[in-house]
């Protein structure tokens, strides 16, 4: 490097230049610009449940023809088919549709859960929610909770079901 | 003849900025960046010119830094976040500098990777010996990602419940799970302590294996650069101390996960994928992340660099190599190794080119004894050679080239000093330069050069030799300009011979823009070799030759 003096005043002016660069660069983009998540008058309903449906066809006992023909070691009474139905689930806001789906059981057997995890962004305020689900083979739903719910702007609205809790759990 | 040449100094055909207008562009932006650099910083210390080497060092910050810090962190969900606040707030002496430079260097690292890897796109180092290097360095990119997203989750603010809820719902796109991992942040009281305990398990185990890549990475280079210059690296430290000291790194309002996050102080180098994510979709961001990481793995396979011809490899030549590990030691790409003899010479060694890790760079010809043209022999053949540049025709050129500005016309004690200047395939085109009063010949790469050549031309009538090459720092095969001036200054075999008047010997480095440059170091060097005492120029004795065929008039 050139040693006169003045080329070593430009080559330390242009080091700490670039310095201030690099540093600004890394502390404006670990902060900057700010990302607005929610609009300011914004709220989240969030949907998530873990539930099985109900088994797609129901127990039922062997008759002694049918015991006598399997392996001593095999001969349970009761014959109970794995496989579940999927889980319907309506969820609804002020009169309009926010989720409608029919959620499959999971397994390769079909013999699991049924797992729904959605978000939707909807305006801050009072709002009238309506859940539903239904998890019988049969058409229809066996659990509906309705409810009017007040959200502040950023809060969230988790429905979450527990069928030991008697249904559809609303918290915020 | 040399090879017709891209404007961006790559041998081997017609101009790539047609071709590739994208990268053309980019390799002139970071040449001119360079260009200012270089000017601040010196060639060497350039922070572009060894940005890998850069990222290593800011590893080494984040790794200090962070166990550190990891002294004073509270593993427990209820104790996490209050004991980041404890941290910045300096219960340990000096732990809010600590986290603030753990932070900024884990910015930086990322930023540098991502710019490391531009580099080498732009300047087409990604294919065929630099193939393993690339495919690990793009692997790296996620592993770097990986190592830091997770100490976000740590601080347990606002900020970690944003980045932790959009990296589960991400994965959730996938059908992987059984049940959405989401779910577990639904709210605050399935956040427990074990729960902590995995973070920090990630934290710490992720990092480690990035270092494990990085070694994988810089596997297959001689020499990697895995440190700066001691003046880049205090220079690097103090600005991000500085940085630390004036905008210290806080924490955002803890965790809640009953409340959504509003509006967030981003960090945009590590958490923009879930801007991605929230603006498109979660499946929009892994059909990206995808369609990215298949490009980039591809690249060495199917791009125009990929599909170009290999250039030949160099050839051992048994009968004139007594394994002596010169080539072994200075082939920037650890293309050789030394294997038993073969040809039952008393050797114990013998040098041995793997094929698919050469670049045809000509090194180790520069490296080995027997290329030293003193050889009374009128085939010059080296123990290990380029065919398609060897060191005998180079010798011949040598001679050519000096007995053309050696004509009888010019002697005489008014005539100006003969130079002979020496470039190389990928900078300056030399041999544009001839003259009557300059010779020129181009080799692979000035490190191709034997040391024995210098004197051999002074013997032989050069007033001077300048080598020359790619621009300072910025040797296309890596470690050329290095071995050359070891070798120059008598630290590296094959050196130079200390009798070897120095004030006759000159190196210029210059890229293939620099051509005015170039000239200019001529012309100041003609001035210096014309001020010198008329003895001095006639110092050494010419060497002995045989008759060679090369010879015999036309």
């Amino acid at each position: 490097m050139n040693t006169h003096p003045v080329n070593r005043i430009v080559s330390y002016t242009g080091q700490a230049l670039g310095y201030t660069a690099f540093c600004a660069v890394v502390a404006y983009f670990s902060v900057a610009p700010p990302y607005r998540h929610l609009p300011p008058d914004g709220a989240l309903v969030k949907l998530s449940l873990q539930h099985a449906g109900q088994r797609k066809e129901a127990c039922h006992e062997r008759t002694p023809e049918e015991l006598a023909k399997l392996a001593p070691n095999m001969r349970a009474a009761s014959v109970c088919p794995r496989e579940r139905v999927p889980v319907a689930v309506e969820i609804e806001l002020d009169g309009r549709m926010l989720v409608r789906e029919s959620v499959p059981p999971s397994g390769f057997a079909k013999d699991g859960s049924a797992t729904l995890y959605r978000r939707v962004g909807v305006p801050a305020g009072e709002h009238r929610v309506v859940a539903r689900l239904g998890d019988a083979p049969a058409p229809g739903f066996g659990y509906v909770k309705e409810t009017t719910v007040t959200l502040k702007p950023g809060a969230i609205l988790l429905l979450d079901f527990d069928a030991n809790a008697g249904g559809w759990v609303f918290r915020s | 003849m040399p090879e017709a040449r891209d404007p961006d100094g790559k041998a081997g055909g017609a101009s790539t900025s047609a071709r590739e207008p994208l990268r053309s562009l980019v390799r002139a932006l970071f040449d001119r960046v360079d260009t200012g650099f270089d000017a601040a910083f010196g060639a060497r210390a350039n922070p572009w010119r060894v940005l890998g080497g850069l990222a290593w060092f800011l590893f080494w910050i984040v790794a200090a830094t962070g166990i550190y810090v990891y002294a004073a962190f509270d593993t427990s969900a209820s104790g996490a976040y209050a004991s980041v606040e404890r941290i910045t707030a300096d219960a340990w002496p000096l732990s809010g500098l600590a986290r603030s430079l753990h932070r900024y260097a884990s910015d930086a690292f990322i930023l540098l990777t991502v710019l490391h890897l531009a580099r080498e796109w732009a300047h087409r180092r990604y294919a065929h010996v630099q193939r393993f290097a690339w495919l690990t360095g793009v692997a790296l990119l996620g592993f770097v990602w990986l190592s830091g997203v997770g100490g976000f989750w740590l601080v347990w603010d606002r900020l970690a419940q944003f980045s932790i809820v959009a990296t589960t719902e991400w994965l959730d796109a996938l059908p992987l799970f059984s049940e959405p991992l989401a779910a577990n942040f639904d709210d605050d009281s399935r956040i427990d302590d074990r729960f902590f305990s995995l973070l920090i398990f990630l934290h710490i185990g992720i990092p480690l294996a990035t270092l494990a890549v990085m070694w994988i990475h810089v596997q297959r280079l001689q020499r990697p650069v895995t440190q700066v210059p001691r003046i880049l690296a205090w220079g690097t430290l103090a600005a991000l101390a500085v940085l630390s000291l004036a905008l210290p790194v806080t924490s955002d309002a803890p965790a809640a996960l009953a409340v959504e996050p509003a509006t967030l102080r981003l960090d945009w180098f590590y958490l923009a994928p879930h801007v991605v994510q929230y603006v498109w979709s979660p499946q929009a961001l892994w059909a990206l992340v995808a369609v990215a990481a298949v490009a980039l793995l591809l690249l060495p396979y199917l791009s125009r660099a990929a599909r170009a011809p290999r250039r030949p490899v160099a050839v051992v030549e048994l009968a004139n190599c007594n394994g002596c590990r010169r080539c072994f030691a200075d082939c920037p790409y650890n293309a050789i190794e030394m294997v038993a003899r073969t040809d039952g010479r008393p050797h114990p060694f013998q040098a041995s080119v793997d094929p698919d890790l050469c670049a045809g760079c000509g090194i180790c010809a520069g490296a080995c004894p027997s290329s030293t043209p003193f050889r009374s022999v009128a085939d010059l053949v080296s123990g290990i050679d380029l065919p398609q540049k060897p060191i005998g025709a180079a010798r011949s050129t040598l001679e050519r080239e000096l007995a053309r500005v050696a004509a009888p016309q010019r002697n005489g004690s008014g005539a100006s000093p003969r130079i002979l200047v020496v470039g190389c395939d990928e900078s300056v085109d030399v041999v544009a330069l001839r003259s009557a009063d300059t010779a020129a010949m181009t080799l692979l790469c000035a490190a191709q050069l034997p040391p024995s050549f210098v004197e051999y031309a002074l013997r032989s009538g050069a007033d001077g030799v300048l080598v020359t090459g790619c621009r300072e720092g910025d040797c296309v095969w890596r470690l050329g300009q290095r071995w050359v001036e070891e070798r120059f200054a008598g630290e590296r075999a094959p050196r130079l011979r200390g009798g070897v008047p120095r004030e006759r010997v000159r190196i210029a480095w210059a890229g293939p823009q620099d051509g005015t440059r170039l000239t200019q170091a001529i012309d100041a060097f003609r001035d210096e070799l014309a001020s010198l005492p008329p003895e001095s120029r006639a110092t050494l004795v010419p060497p002995k030759r045989e008759r060679r065929p090369s010879d015999a008039p036309a």
